[in-house]
């Protein structure tokens, strides 16, 4: 294929680039939200109203609360040390410092 | 009907102009040396912080579409309307683990739409057109849709003419042209605002004038045969809508846009918890359709959509009318902005320089852009003025039909580079061939089912028309994006065993799993600022 105009982009950040990995246990948690709201015959129904609204609405307005529950907990669980997090922080403040982005 | 509202006009028009002044000032705070204070709200840098991608990502994400189409299906066609609340619970789930690698390997690599990362990727031009055009397409009627979300308001209020439509978008694309990204993102938090005080005075003030909710779901399980419930022919339908409009959502350029602009990693996660408060208002905005069946509201002429500006007429004094009047007019204009930046980055980066002008200079480049941007604009108009606006949220379903034809290529590629680049572009074809022959297949019924137009009715495909023995409708994205899967998968086995080359992977392992601080992470060039896209970060 042509591709002169540009030629395959500089792989060479191995060196440089710290080898990390975003597997966690955890994630398998996210599973919860992504199905449950999918089973339509767990909430298909009137009966049992909460405050006169069907159960088809109150309940899949709770999976709101489901999936916030889950990813938020999933977040505390696989989130960096307070040391990376802090230099990630650090990298930002860095970078707005300079009007060309800190190049 | 009546004449022109005067009291909701001038609110309209008074909030419209704050917020043209917001637009303009964004560009120069991001200029500003002295206003660093900014910097907990992302604004000092190039990037955005937690707070402005939430109302950025919230702006762009749930749109005008939100406030009138879905109350207006909920109206139109009972609780299959409410689809969308399980669409916006299980995609922040499902796009957790996957817009961070996004961002990490566009943050390494400059890649500023999803075709970038395709060409990159899967060292394939082609590919990267195909996902281009896709994305400007599919970006197309959702801007229009936003429109439409204007011109109800401007049918209740009693204006007539397009030219208020014409002179609303002039003004947005005037700022976007100014102030890139920044405009959007500032005026986000203004449509919020306003978008939850009317949402929270309207589920207080509204059940009450009408009996509570017991008669307001009373007065809806008498209108549906299938009562406030799905039909059980409906459930399937249901399911893969939700499912399918899911997976198509962050496949938009504007999505990523807004995913790209965000600081590091963890703005995102933290997002991808805090976004779906969105999705609880969205519950409630769509219960106003069943709101206006119980208070007997009458939409304008046929337009479904006036639904819930006339139900607001009826139910609110004309001043908080007009407040809730200019969220849904703010509320249009946040996404268009960022849609029309994402088709026009899409269209220079990946059209102009990769096939028009390969040696556009930087100063053709922006021109180019900024060009774009306003025609992607004008287009959005032509198509309301051209277009039936009923069939606004039919037109966006189509678009997600044809957007999912780009998962292969720019989901499944920032886990793997199994399928060859030869099997995804034959994928995209066969995909995009049977998305659009199913929704060619459908016919759109009136409400006593009859066929009121023979084609492109809607995105649900009955199993019927496939030979099966069944009532159940799919969506019919997801069954294109079945035989698009298909196809990559036999096609590049052929390939792989014909040993067609498969080029050479532009990015490495370690790019997706890139933290902010690391040396090779860097700032994105922002999108039609002073910098022109592509000219800065890019290929280096």
């Amino acid at each position: 294929m042509a591709t002169a105009s540009t030629p395959p982009a500089d792989t060479s950040t191995a060196g440089v680039a710290p080898h990390r990995s975003d597997r966690s246990p955890w994630n398998w948690l996210l599973l919860i939200p992504i199905v449950v709201p999918l089973l339509v015959p767990l909430y298909n129904a009137v009966d049992p109203t909460l405050g006169a609204w069907p159960r088809f609405y109150w309940l899949q307005l709770a999976f709101v609360a489901l999936g916030v529950g889950t990813t938020s907990l999933v977040y505390r669980m696989t989130r960096r040390s307070p040391a990376e997090r802090r230099a990630a922080r650090e990298a930002i403040a860095r970078d707005a410092g300079s009007t060309d982005g800190g190049r | 009907m009546h004449g022109i509202n005067v009291v909701e006009l001038t609110i309209v028009i008074v909030l419209f102009l704050l917020v043209t002044v917001l637009g303009f000032a964004a560009a120069r705070w991001r200029r500003a040396e002295s206003l660093m204070h900014l910097d907990e709200w992302g604004l000092g840098g190039r990037s955005f912080g937690s707070w402005i991608t939430w109302f950025l990502l919230g702006g762009d994400l749930y749109t005008a579409y939100t406030f009138v189409a879905v109350p207006a299906l909920m109206f139109g066609a009972g609780a299959s309307g409410f689809f969308a609340v399980p669409y916006t619970v299980l995609i922040y789930p499902m796009v957790f683990l996957v817009v961070i690698r996004l961002w990490s390997v566009s943050h390494v690599r400059g890649f500023v739409t999803p075709a970038d990362f395709v060409r990159s990727r899967f060292d394939s031009p082609t590919m990267a057109l195909l996902v281009a055009i896709t994305g400007i397409v599919a970006t197309m009627p959702y801007i229009a849709l936003q429109l439409v979300g204007i011109s109800a308001v401007l049918k209740a209020m009693g204006v007539g003419g397009e030219l208020p439509l014409i002179v609303a978008f002039v003004i947005l694309a005037l700022y976007t042209y100014n102030s890139g990204l920044r405009a959007p993102a500032l005026i986000a938090v203004v449509k919020d605002t306003l978008i939850y005080l009317t949402i929270i005075v309207a589920v207080i003030v509204i059940p009450a004038k009408i009996g509570g909710w017991g008669a307001i779901f009373g007065a809806a399980s008498q209108k549906f045969p299938s009562g406030v419930i799905l039909p059980a022919s409906g459930q399937l339908g249901y399911a893969t809508l939700a499912l399918g409009s899911a997976l198509a959502l962050f496949l938009y350029p504007h999505s990523i846009t807004g995913v790209l602009a965000a600081s590091n990693r963890d703005v995102l996660k933290r997002n991808m918890s805090a976004l779906p408060l969105y999705s609880f208002a969205l519950g409630l905005i769509a219960l106003l359709g069943f709101m206006a069946i119980r208070a007997g509201t009458k939409p304008i002429g046929t337009d479904g959509n006036t639904i819930v500006p006339v139900l607001f007429q009826s139910m609110f004094p004309s001043w908080f009318t007009g407040v809730a009047f200019a969220a849904i007019g703010i509320g249009a204009l946040v996404p268009a902005a960022i849609m029309s930046i994402a088709a026009a980055n899409l269209f220079t980066r990946n059209v102009y320089k990769e096939y028009l002008k390969k040696d556009a200079t930087s100063q053709q480049e922006a021109k180019v852009a900024k060009i774009a941007s306003l025609v992607v604009k004008l287009g959005a108009v032509a198509a309301i003025l051209f277009l039936n606006p009923q069939f606004s949220i039919d037109l966006q379903l189509i678009g997600g039909v044809i957007i999912l034809q780009t998962m292969p290529s720019v989901a499944l590629g920032l886990y793997t580079r199994w399928l060859h680049r030869g099997g995804l572009i034959a994928g995209w074809v066969a995909g995009m061939a049977a998305g659009l022959w199913m929704v060619y297949e459908i016919p759109k019924l009136n409400p006593d089912g009859t066929v009121a137009r023979a084609h492109f009715g809607g995105s649900s495909f009955p199993l019927s028309k496939l030979g099966l023995d069944s009532k159940a409708a799919v969506y019919a994205g997801l069954l294109a994006l079945l035989v698009n899967l298909v196809v990559a998968v036999v096609v590049t086995v052929i390939l792989r065993a014909m040993k067609v080359p498969e080029g050479v992977d532009g990015t490495a392992e370690t790019d997706y799993t890139a933290e902010r601080e690391d040396p090779t992470v860097r700032d994105l060039p922002d999108p039609l600022a002073s910098a022109p896209p592509g000219t800065a970060g890019a290929r280096t």
